[in-house]
């Protein structure tokens, strides 16, 4: 459950992709390092997706939760 | 018996806009009023603007006055629209004319925003205008090798299929020219495939291989160092290039946000199946303008139309709308050597694109040859010769 203060939570789910990995991406842009971001998506590529994006662009996944029909994921930006 | 006419106004008049005038005005006959609104009053066919950066056509088969495309009964105002008035059903326009409507329909397409990534305007080139096309057929007339880099600086942004088209062509440009060995091209992709459709990353990537295109991934565009010749990424990673083509990013018009109806990007929140702006009874949005899901593409736009046509129709003579639409696109995708796929798909199936072959080709070519004469009219067959496929449920 959550376990960290989440700054901007992005409720994506019933977005298709990329939609939830954009949103991602667009409040990294957005944010400050240090700021945690939720992430809610239905889309079963997000499972992938964004782990992937996350390690790429150096920033800290930090929960992936499975809930009932979606999945949460909370990242850090890192830098 | 006939009483007033219907004031129907559209915004834009691109693909979406003339068609659905078209429809409404061929529909409705005196029980309506059917009015254009367009700065230009030209109508780009804006697909063609690929084949002119890589030198296969020339602008003027771009570019056709509007009027003559419209019925005789439509009415054009060439004018900007600055602002709306939902619930006073008036439309400002830029010198200062004002007009009404009983409904109101939003084909403004979309706005391109090169201002929003640093050093992109002075150092890269784009074929999504047709005065950045020619600039980039003179630039590729230059060219006699070095690194190529294709990418895309925003999302969302319309003809999803178009950067993957232009390095599959430039490339067999670059052949013909005799410079392909001394050239390396690279397709810059913001996801970790080469097209936002899973199925189509599947046809497309085996291909670029093939024909020697590198494939960059997660490659988001924060901005170009044109002295440095760089373009570097939110990822972190910093690239060289000798030319640098860009998809810049897309906002929606201005309009759209000074009316207080768009998102903060100036798409316009529309429901997916009705097609009307969330919360407006009496206006709807299609084509590039809205916030849907799905491609921003001319054939989008060109299913959307008939849809609202028949809805405002309906509204108009008191009864129930019943169409609705099904999120049917239809994108071909051009993978040079005379070569093509086809991408079709609805809300419900999604696309299973066949491997690239010359029907596919030639279907573009003859569309490319009927568009004036057939799709703004309405005249394209309702029902395409070819089914959409039930895909699976690929994302
Ligand atoms: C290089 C390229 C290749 C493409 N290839 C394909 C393809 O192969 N297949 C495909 O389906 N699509 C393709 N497209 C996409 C297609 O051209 C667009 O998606 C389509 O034109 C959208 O139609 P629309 O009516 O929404 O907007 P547009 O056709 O862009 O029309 C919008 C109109 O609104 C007008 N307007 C803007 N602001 C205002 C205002 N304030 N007041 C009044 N009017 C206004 C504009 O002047 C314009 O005429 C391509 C696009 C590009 C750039």
């Amino acid at each position: 459950m959550a376990t960290v203060n989440v700054d901007r939570s992005i409720d994506a789910r019933g977005m298709p992709c990329p939609g939830p990995l954009m949103s991602l991406i667009g409040a990294i842009r957005e944010g400050e390092v240090g700021n945690v971001i939720e992430v809610l998506s239905s889309d079963e590529g997000s499972k992938t997706d964004i782990p992937a994006w996350v390690a790429k662009a150096g920033h800290e996944l930090v929960e992936v939760v499975t809930e009932d029909g979606f999945t949460r994921f909370v990242v850090k930006k890192a830098r | 018996m006939i009483g007033v006419p219907a004031k129907v106004v559209v915004l834009g008049g691109g693909v979406g806009g003339t068609l659905v005038a078209n429809l409404l005005a061929k529909e409705l006959g005196r029980e309506g009023r059917v009015t254009v609104v367009d700065p230009t009053g030209m109508h780009h066919y804006q697909p063609g603007y690929l084949y002119v950066a890589l030198g296969q056509a020339n602008g003027r088969w771009l570019v056709r006055d509007e009027r003559t495309l419209l019925r005789r009964e439509v009415d054009l105002a060439v004018e900007r629209a600055t602002r709306i008035e939902p619930d006073a059903g008036l439309v400002h326009l830029e010198r200062g004319g004002k007009l009404e409507y009983d409904y109101l329909v939003l084909a403004t397409g979309a706005r391109l925003v090169p201002e929003l990534v640093p050093g992109l305007r002075e150092g890269s080139h784009e074929f999504y205008s047709l005065e950045g096309a020619q600039r980039l057929r003179e630039e590729l007339r230059r060219f006699r090798g070095g690194r190529l880099l294709v990418g895309i600086a925003g999302i969302p942004y319309k003809c999803p299929p178009a950067p993957v088209e232009f390095v599959f062509m430039v490339e067999e440009y670059l052949r013909r020219r005799g410079v392909r060995d001394r050239s390396r091209i690279t397709l810059l992709s913001p996801l970790n495939r080469a097209f936002t459709i899973e199925s189509a990353s599947k046809v497309i990537q085996p291909l670029m291989e093939q024909r020697g295109i590198e494939l960059v991934t997660f490659f988001n565009v924060e901005e170009v160092d044109p002295s440095a010749g760089t373009v570097s990424s939110l990822e972190g990673e910093k690239l060289e290039y000798d030319l640098l083509v860009l998809v810049p990013p897309h906002r929606g018009q201005q309009v759209v946000v000074d009316s207080g109806l768009g998102d903060p990007a100036g798409w316009l929140p529309t429901d997916r199946y009705t097609l009307q702006v969330e919360g407006q009874d009496r206006i709807f949005a299609i084509g590039d303008a809205t916030n849907l899901p799905i491609s921003k593409s001319g054939s989008t736009a060109h299913f959307e139309a008939p849809v609202v046509a028949s809805r405002i129709a309906s509204l108009v003579r008191g009864t129930a709308p019943n169409e609705n639409y099904g999120g049917r696109v239809m994108c071909f995708l051009e993978t040079g050597n005379r070569r093509a796929t086809v991408l079709r798909f609805d809300y419900e199936h999604p696309p299973a694109p066949p491997q690239p072959n010359l029907i596919w080709h030639s279907a573009k070519w003859l569309f490319n040859r009927l568009y004036w004469e057939t799709v703004p009219q309405g005249r394209l067959p309702e029902k395409m010769p070819v089914p959409i496929p039930t895909g699976r449920s690929e994302s």
